[in-house]
């Protein structure tokens, strides 16, 4: 469970999750300092660790729409923290999932800050409001990604299987 | 049934007869292109070999492009470790599409792509750059990848788990109006799908207005198709196409890929080509277009002119036409970026580079960085910046406290002679 800690609004491109000037760093390891960059506050309450693991972003319309660099969803994955949106743009879910985010697609979603919130089972569940929103579950064939613990994990069991043989 | 485009690539890049869409397949892929975020590749390729015993392979590289380009020559010590990097591992891996930091052989890589010959009608294209869709012009499937997904091309030479995706079929009827240009096409046509209106779709463009249109121009809409969200925009091959490539030096059979009469789209979008004006999309999303005579009293700090979406030869004989004897307003800056040094190269002997910097503008070398804020070209807080680019999200032009419209060259071209964002005018010269 976690507290809704910033609503965003539709079409929220990489470059806001991570701005381009930013792209030189790559390591998964070292792109969690720029999250969102230029949403100053957030990214000074991010990086100073006052949001605890499991708090909640929320997220509207066609969230990570734009460039397909990875750092976007890195960024995010270093933080622990979650993000629930009403759907988002193919190469940044992708991305997630790959990199094992795990992304929650809640097209119903109501919530406002500081609101208690929690992902039980198919729903996303608002305590403080009393209400449950049903999420759309990621499609069988990015699952099994997922569920191997990533995309790398995935690859590398193929790989072994492609020149053991 | 019938198949789209996207459905016959995909079928003959999984040894299918047919394939519908929601499909799970694992494509081959014929190109696999990457920037200077293959620093990033190389890190999760690794990682895939790690612990194997298995000492790492690439499936071939000769299917592998690698272009520098976001921010060249290096603007910090990383960034040019980082291309060092790549270097290395192009030699000791044996890539030979490789384009680096050089005039006889550098530009923005799409361009590189297709000035080169390197993509074919019904071939499987993938990059780590949205802008992939780029490719599409040539009747390709070609599509944005993350970097870890290339990590797993490179290792497998096949993508993992791709959902086959509907078709937008897009009928483009007519002849475009005087000073309306295939930029103002795209950007109407993104302004009616919205940013997300094609969100996991492939758009198939069609009609007399494509047929009629030049590579450079089919080259703009595939490329800003992902701006609608498409996974692709994918242009049927014909005599343009095979014109093209043989140009460019493309000697092996070249066999267009169409789709059938009785395919099925998930939605048809028919266009009226002389329905509209100049189109400008305003701040801060792509979908925020607007016919020119409504966007009224913009005053204009600097003017760019390039990108992998515009920044071809004809973009700039456009430019340099609007511009000749004239000067960039006095309060405003013109900087020119040629998508490619081939581009660079042929502007300069037909005496475009003179016109341009005696008209007080910049000539840039070719590359990403302004496009995207990450190198030259910074915009200052409450500027404007009005830009033959491909996005105009806030922060994309370096500063999230600027304005990004987007245009095409002959609005880019008038307005920096105004000023202001300007209609171009026909015999105005």
């Amino acid at each position: 469970m976690g507290k809704v800690v910033y609503i965003f609004g539709n079409d929220i491109s990489t470059d806001a999750i991570y701005p381009g000037r930013y792209m030189a760093t790559v390591l998964p390891t070292e792109t969690p300092q720029f999250c969102f960059a230029d949403y100053t506050e957030l990214n000074k309450k991010l990086n100073s660790k006052e949001y605890p693991v499991g708090s909640v972003l929320i997220g509207g319309n066609n969230f990570g729409c734009g460039s397909s660099r990875e750092q976007a969803a890195s960024t995010i994955l270093g933080h622990g923290i979650v993000v629930i949106a009403k759907d988002y743009a193919r190469i940044f879910l992708q991305n997630a999932i790959n990199l094992g985010l795990n992304l929650i697609t809640c097209p119903d979603i109501e919530a406002d800050l500081d609101d208690e919130v929690e992902v039980v089972g198919d729903k996303v569940v608002n305590k403080t409001k009393g209400k449950e929103f049903s999420t759309i579950p990621l499609p069988a064939a990015r699952m099994v990604i997922v569920e191997a613990g990533g995309l790398v994990a995935y690859t590398r069991k193929k790989v072994i299987a492609k020149y053991a043989k | 049934m019938g198949m789209t485009i996207v459905e016959k690539i995909l079928a003959r890049a999984t040894g299918n007869k047919s394939v519908k869409p929601g499909d799970v397949l694992e494509p081959a892929v014929d190109v696999a292109m990457s920037h200077e975020n293959a620093a990033l590749v190389i890190n999760q390729f690794d990682e895939v070999f790690k612990g194997t015993g298995i000492e790492p392979k690439i499936w071939d590289p000769s299917k592998i492009a690698i272009i520098f380009d976001h921010r060249v020559p290096a603007e910090s010590s990383k960034t040019a470790t980082n291309q060092k990097k790549i270097r290395n591992f192009v030699k000791k891996f044996g890539i030979t599409k490789f384009h680096d930091i050089r005039s006889d052989r550098g530009g923005i890589c799409h361009q590189i792509l297709a000035e080169n010959g390197y993509v074919k009608p019904g071939d499987v294209v993938v990059g780590t750059d949205s802008h992939t869709t780029t490719h599409g012009a040539f009747g390709a499937f070609a599509f944005g990848i993350g970097a870890t997904e290339m990590a797993s091309v490179w290792s497998l030479g096949t993508v993992l788990n791709v959902e086959v995706p509907e078709t937008i079929k897009v009928v483009v009827n007519g002849k475009l109006r005087d000073n309306v240009y295939p930029k103002d096409l795209i950007l109407y046509i993104i302004g009616k799908l919205s940013a997300k209106g094609a969100n996991f779709k492939v758009i198939e463009f069609h009609g007399e207005a494509i047929r009629n249109m030049p590579m450079s121009g089919r080259l703009v809409l595939s490329n800003m198709s992902v701006e609608a969200g498409a996974t692709a925009g994918i242009i049927p091959g014909d005599e343009e196409t095979e014109l093209y490539l043989r140009v460019e030096g493309v000697h092996n059979s070249i066999t267009p890929v169409l789709p059938d009469e009785d395919a099925k789209y998930c939605q048809v979008l028919e266009i009226d080509a002389n329905a509209f004006e100049p189109q400008i999309a305003c701040p801060h999303t792509v979908d925020n277009v607007k016919p020119i005579s409504e966007v009224k009293d913009v005053k204009v700090d600097q003017i760019v002119i390039g990108s992998c979406t515009n920044g071809r030869l004809d973009d700039l004989e456009i430019a340099a036409e609007i511009l000749k004897g004239k000067k960039v307003a006095e309060d405003t800056r013109m900087l020119i970026f040629p998508a490619s040094w081939e581009i660079y190269k042929m502007a300069m002997h037909q005496g475009l580079l003179n016109t341009f910097t005696e008209a007080g503008a910049i000539i840039m070398n070719p590359g990403c960085g302004c496009c995207l804020g990450i190198h030259q070209g910074a915009i200052g807080d409450g500027e404007v910046a009005l830009s033959t680019t491909n996005r105009n999200f806030k922060g994309r032009m370096g500063n999230p406290k600027g304005d990004v419209y987007l245009c095409s060259p002959a609005v880019a071209a008038m307005s920096a002679v105004t000023g202001f964002i300007t209609a171009p005018t026909k015999g105005v010269n």
